[in-house]
């Protein structure tokens, strides 16, 4: 083997070489002109060997402010929770880790229970009346969301808040900018709810009204507004949720009379990474039922009698109904649906409201920490107090400047919102949760204190 | 088997006119080719459809078939009695209706089979 992970011999090349008859590997590469061909080596450091690239790959990991260590206070869409250990052990059983699509219910049975109890968790969690499990994540959800609206309302239009993750809306958009579908974007009030007057101007002939909850800015807003006007004309209403422990704590969108909920699931035990795998989930009203995309597992009976659980109503998905499916996505996060069930079993019914009452409580303190610490800055907060573990803070001279000062000071502090709502540009968003002991809490209040006096000056 | 009043599809719909109205079900043969029927998927009173085109669904427990219009014409009517009984299509389908159309082109109506030609398709 010239190539420790290339099992191919000399003797493996040569005969292959010979089998197409062509002389030298160099000689596959004729077609591309010479001038575009590279001559020499790539300008990259000469090989190492693995345990110099092991320790010079720490080196460099150990230049990041990790999310285990540092004193994080970032959210917008992606939350930091305490999972217990047994999760990532359990999630590692070949079970769970290797089976793609293990739907087949003669040999399925726990996979699909497993799924079968996330489907009643969410409900439970959401107050509607059936999940599907799943989609990729929070912002294909409540697309998917808006589309189902659509096929259910035969309108075309969908309102959307924005105060709903900029993110979401932009894969909204991408989702449906070829399909006919028009966007409208309503704007929010000076208490960071929906702007009532827009909402009433833009409804008319709109398949859904999509709204965040709580929102971006991390506001918990009355949906009732919301779901009132949206009804009276004959548009669905559809809450994304970000941070599903929210609703251990807050009433469900479900008590509201929201039609669907959306949400992303990756706050329940999958740990914060670049691009997911996230954890995407729809629950709706069972009037949806028919229009809803993913996989759905229900409780059948075998020939004997006997209770068993089986993917069901699959007359709305690719496989059977090919082009005219529900959705394109006819997959499922299923093991990242798994660690989110796992991390629900495990809190329970009264430590999951535990853990949001905890949250809101860090959070609300850090506030009065923050504002004691800067009484004398134009820090304030911009949205009042109707939040659960975030919040904006606006009046910062130069938030870039504050941010990397924050850094500096070892504080991974505030998403700066001015790059997605311009009219923002001396707010930033906070997240506390349970993962931010008191002594960060009050070291970033005096931090920011700080910063802000020295941006200021 | 087919009753004569009626008209048919190559499709296996079939359409009772009296009248300026229709009214349209799927046939014996369609059912029976379906299985257990247990959703009806019907549009609302007022689309208007064009003879040919989907004027709904029938979801069985082992596919989803569409249904295509005999005729053009407004959807006036809609039988609500099978939203929850769908399994009344298996059990009576010539006398489970699922939408009454109001014609706008009745000559189209000579397009279709009659009872006799249809019987040798579904043969």
């Amino acid at each position: 083997m010239t190539h420790r992970y290339i099992p191919n011999t000399g003797e493996d090349v040569r005969r292959m070489l010979a089998a197409i008859g062509v002389g030298s590997i160099d000689d596959l590469f004729e077609p591309v002109p010479s001038g575009v061909r590279l001559r020499g080596d790539l300008k990259i450091p000469a090989a190492m060997s693995e345990p110099d690239l092991m320790r010079h790959l720490q080196d460099l990991a150990c230049e990041n402010a990790d999310c285990g260590r540092a004193a994080v206070f970032l959210g917008a869409g992606v939350y930091r929770h305490f999972a217990p250990a047994f999760i990532d052990q359990m999630l590692l059983r070949s079970e769970f880790y290797t089976a793609y699509t293990p739907y087949q219910p003669e040999i399925a049975q726990g996979t699909l229970q497993a799924i079968f109890e996330f489907q009643t968790m969410v409900c439970q969690l959401t107050g509607m009346d059936l999940a599907n499990a799943s989609m990729y994540d929070g912002s294909t959800a409540t697309t998917e969301a808006a589309l189902m609206a659509t096929r259910l309302t035969h309108r075309d239009r969908v309102v959307v808040a924005r105060s709903v993750h900029p993110q979401y809306r932009q894969v909204l958009k991408t989702y449906t900018q070829n399909l006919g579908i028009s966007i409208v974007e309503i704007g929010y009030g000076p208490d960071g709810n929906v702007d009532g007057g827009a909402l009433a101007a833009a409804v008319g002939g709109a398949a859904a009204v999509v709204f965040q909850y709580p929102n971006y800015f991390g506001v918990v807003e009355d949906p009732r507004p919301i779901v009132a006007a949206a009804h009276e004309a004959g548009a669905l209403v559809v809450a994304a949720v970000t941070e599903p422990l929210a609703l251990a704590l807050v009433q469900p969108p479900g008590a509201f009379g929201v039609d669907v909920v959306a949400a992303e699931m990756q706050s329940f035990g999958i740990p914060p990474s670049y691009g997911g795998p996230y954890c995407g989930v729809i629950a709706a009203t069972e009037k949806c039922m028919r229009q809803m995309p993913g996989r759905l597992v229900g409780v059948a009976k075998d020939t004997q009698g006997r209770s068993g659980f089986v993917l069901t109503l699959s007359t709305r998905e690719q496989h059977i109904r090919r082009e005219k499916a529900t959705s394109n996505i006819c997959t499922n996060s299923g093991l990242m649906a798994l660690c989110a069930s796992m991390f629900m079993a495990a809190y329970g019914k009264r430590g999951l409201p535990a853990l949001a009452r905890l949250n809101f409580d860090k959070a609300h303190h850090a506030l009065q920490k923050i504002m004691a610490a800067a009484a004398t800055s134009s820090v304030r907060p911009r949205f009042g107090d109707r939040f659960f573990n975030e919040f904006v803070l606006g009046g910062f001279a130069d938030v870039e400047a504050v941010q990397k000062g924050l850094l500096e000071d070892g504080f991974v502090a505030g998403v700066p919102l001015g790059r997605d709502y311009p009219e923002l540009g001396d707010s930033m968003l906070l997240c506390v949760t349970e993962m931010n002991p008191a002594a960060q809490i009050e070291g970033l209040a005096s931090a920011i204190a700080n910063r802000a006096a020295t941006a200021r000056t | 088997m087919y009753p004569n009043d009626f008209k048919y599809t190559k499709d296996h719909e079939w359409v009772k006119v009296s009248g300026a109205e229709g009214q349209i079900g799927i046939t014996d043969y369609a059912q029976k080719q379906l299985g257990d029927i247990v959703y009806l998927d019907l549009p609302e009173p007022g689309k208007v459809v064009k003879q040919g085109q989907v004027l709904g669904t029938v979801e069985s427990v082992k596919a989803v078939s569409e249904i295509f219009s005999p005729v053009s014409g407004e959807v006036v009517r809609v039988n609500k009695d099978l939203a929850d009984k769908p399994e009344k299509v298996n059990a009576a389908p010539h006398e489970s209706w699922m939408v009454a159309v109001k014609l706008s082109n009745p000559a189209e109506v000579n397009t279709l089979l009659d009872a006799t030609q249809y019987a040798e398709l579904a043969k």
